[in-house]
């Protein structure tokens, strides 16, 4: 049997070695193969790293700041080939959590047709329809026991709905009253959600990111093969993408309107770096 | 449709006494048939279908309901604010009173017809029963702990073991199942016998007395917009122009950032106003009469005063002392005192 077994491996290893350069494989939904996403955290020109004090990052407001705490979930995947096909990665297999204290987490990890793609789509956050779906189907990642509500909890119970993007850190530029933090620990906290109310519209921080890869690399997806989209997700720009604000004056953001203008500037965070075929 | 799961879930008890006025013997016999839809009552809100509620779910249910590993230092129960002889609520306390007696900012509301309820608190924020628990659990002021703990905490006791494998198939304590057994032991607690429902179910000789029928008929006019029977709520949230509290509580806009709905709370039913006390939100009322003096003379012009409360440019109802009476009466028959006395929903 495992002599076999060798034989095929050597076999399919010989094919693939043939098999590089071939043309792109017909289009089939059923002939899948992986596909990862790797979000990369980074800040600014520097890589991440939690509570820096000695050398803290400097944001455009010129405020000094240290990050103890990044999580966000990256949902409902969708490919787009570079002849224009679309693929959805199936719900039940497209729900992520990313943190940042935990390396091995920054993979979503995917099933695609066979095929070149230049194109990749993916919500920051929870859609809405998951959302406000039956508790005994919110497993896995979804599962609102998962990391307890103080520590990495990703759901709120008072107002039903999942946090999509939680950012801690520190700066001293907070003030020690009720404008900045009380508790005199000068933590920032941005708890992004909403997802659009369960009867009345109510703010919604679900934002679609599309990122092009034709200049960074497309992704050439075969079974034989990992294809890796890598991606940079650059905290910096939480303060400021389209819009810029200072951490001492938006100390703690969590569901309230000023959320909507932090969510707008996620688009900004991520831009593809390059692509491992 | 709706028949099907009513026709699931009956619950009969027989009492049968044995040499009842000598020996005070009492020997119960339960048979589970599971949730019953009460005759003069609407179609239910709840989704059965994905929750259908079995005897092991609803023991199970109850067991946790009256479990202190729910809090953080295991010494609070959902039954501790939530008390049966209350009607389920916290007799005695105008806001809720949690671990360390912290003390919440909100009256103890009635668990009782949640069946019926499309919204829960009283700002809003909750709209599935099954996903309720988790903010009790949770908040600082109440039983301030995790579900991963609660969930860890019962999965150490093999008597949660087999009670989960019962109800569920699994000996396995998840979420789902976890909130799923406390959601059918409160679906269960369904008050509908009081005389009021007897009179309208015209069960035996059930009869109005006149003062009872003359405060319905004031009721009807005065009071039924806003609590509809037969639930006497509309399951609606409204300002009732209460002078802001001291915290200025925002209701329903906390929960909504809709500035149209500031100082709105959710509209509570009337039933059983004997065992409920204190009223409103933040019970500030401590007395029925309390209650009609803010609505015959004390509703303020607050931002998004409820309409029904401003009519013709007159704030308030108005109710002299003969209706008053006639109401009051009408409001004791809405008190169910087979509810608060069910076995069935007791701490066993």
């Amino acid at each position: 049997m495992k002599k076999i077994l060798t034989i095929i491996t050597i076999t399919s290893i010989l094919f693939t070695a043939c098999k590089k350069d071939n043309a792109t494989p017909d289009f089939d939904e059923q002939n899948l193969a992986s596909l990862s996403v790797e979000f990369d955290n980074i800040v600014g020109g520097r890589t991440l790293t939690f509570d820096n004090t000695a050398v803290p990052y400097t944001n455009a407001t010129g405020e000094k700041f240290t990050i103890s705490s990044i999580q966000y979930f990256i949902s409902n995947i969708q490919l787009t080939t570079t002849d224009g096909k679309q693929f959805t990665v199936p719900q039940d297999s497209s729900y992520f959590l990313i943190k940042g204290a935990d390396r091995a987490s920054r993979f979503a990890k995917v099933k695609v047709p066979e095929g070149d793609y230049s194109k990749l789509t993916f919500v920051l956050g929870v859609d809405s329809l998951r959302s406000t779906m039956p508790v005994d189907k919110r497993t896995g990642v979804l599962d609102p026991a998962l990391g307890g509500h103080d520590g990495g909890g990703m759901y709120w119970g008072w107002n039903s709905g999942y946090i999509f993007f939680k950012f801690e850190g520190n700066s001293e530029v907070i003030t020690n009253d009720q404008f900045g933090d009380p508790t005199g620990k000068k933590q920032f906290k941005y708890h992004i959600g909403g997802f659009g109310g369960y009867s009345a519209p109510t703010i919604n921080n679900i934002r679609t990111i599309t990122v092009d890869l034709t200049n960074a690399g497309i992704a050439k997806v075969r079974k034989d093969r990992q294809s890796n989209i890598h991606l940079f997700v650059d905290l910096m720009k939480v303060f400021n993408g389209t819009t810029t604000f200072s951490i001492k004056t938006y100390p703690t953001v969590m569901f309230g309107e000023f959320s909507t203008v932090i969510s707008k500037n996620f688009k900004d965070l991520f831009t593809h770096d390059h692509t491992e075929n | 449709m709706k028949l099907r799961y009513i026709k699931y879930f009956l619950v009969i008890t027989v009492f049968a006494y044995a040499c009842k006025k000598s020996e005070h013997i009492q020997e119960k016999v339960e048979t589970f048939l599971g949730f019953q839809k009460p005759k003069n009552f609407p179609e239910t809100a709840y989704n059965f279908a994905n929750n259908p509620v079995t005897k092991e779910g609803f023991e199970l249910g109850r067991m946790l309901f009256y479990e202190p590993r729910l809090s953080r230092d295991n010494t609070i129960t959902c039954g501790s604010c939530h008390i049966q002889s209350s009607a389920f609520t916290q007799h005695g306390h105008d806001v809720s009173h949690g671990i360390e007696d912290r003390l919440g900012t909100r009256n103890s509301p009635p668990i009782m017809n949640l069946a019926w309820n499309k919204a829960f608190m009283w700002g809003g924020g909750i709209y599935d029963l099954d996903l309720f628990p988790i903010s009790p659990i949770t908040t600082h002021e109440e039983m301030d702990e995790s579900l991963e703990n609660v969930l860890n905490k019962l999965r150490s006791l093999d008597k949660y073991k087999s009670k989960f494998k019962a109800a569920f198939g699994s000996e396995e304590i998840s979420t789902g199942k976890f909130l799923k057994a406390l959601s059918q032991f409160m679906l269960m607690c369904v008050s509908s016998n009081s005389k009021y429902d007897k009179v309208m179910r015209k069960e035996g000789n059930a009869s109005f007395t006149t003062t009872e029928l003359e405060g319905y008929e004031l009721f009807k006019q005065k009071c039924s917009s806003c609590h509809a029977e037969p639930l006497f709520t509309d399951n609606g949230f409204r300002n009732n122009g209460l002078v802001p509290s001291s915290i200025n509580d925002l209701g329903l806009y906390t929960a909504t950032l809709l500035a149209t709905d500031k100082y709105k709370f959710k509209v509570p039913s009337l039933r059983n106003l004997k065992y409920t006390g204190p009223f409103m939100h933040d019970g500030r009322f401590l007395t029925l009469d309390a209650v009609f003096t803010h609505y015959a003379h004390e509703v303020q012009a607050t931002e998004n005063l409820d309409p029904l409360l401003n009519k013709n440019g007159i704030r308030g109802i108005s109710i002299n002392s003969d209706e008053k009476t006639k109401l009051m009466a009408f409001l004791n028959t809405l008190n169910d005192e087979e509810f608060i006395n069910n076995k069935l929903l007791a701490e066993q």
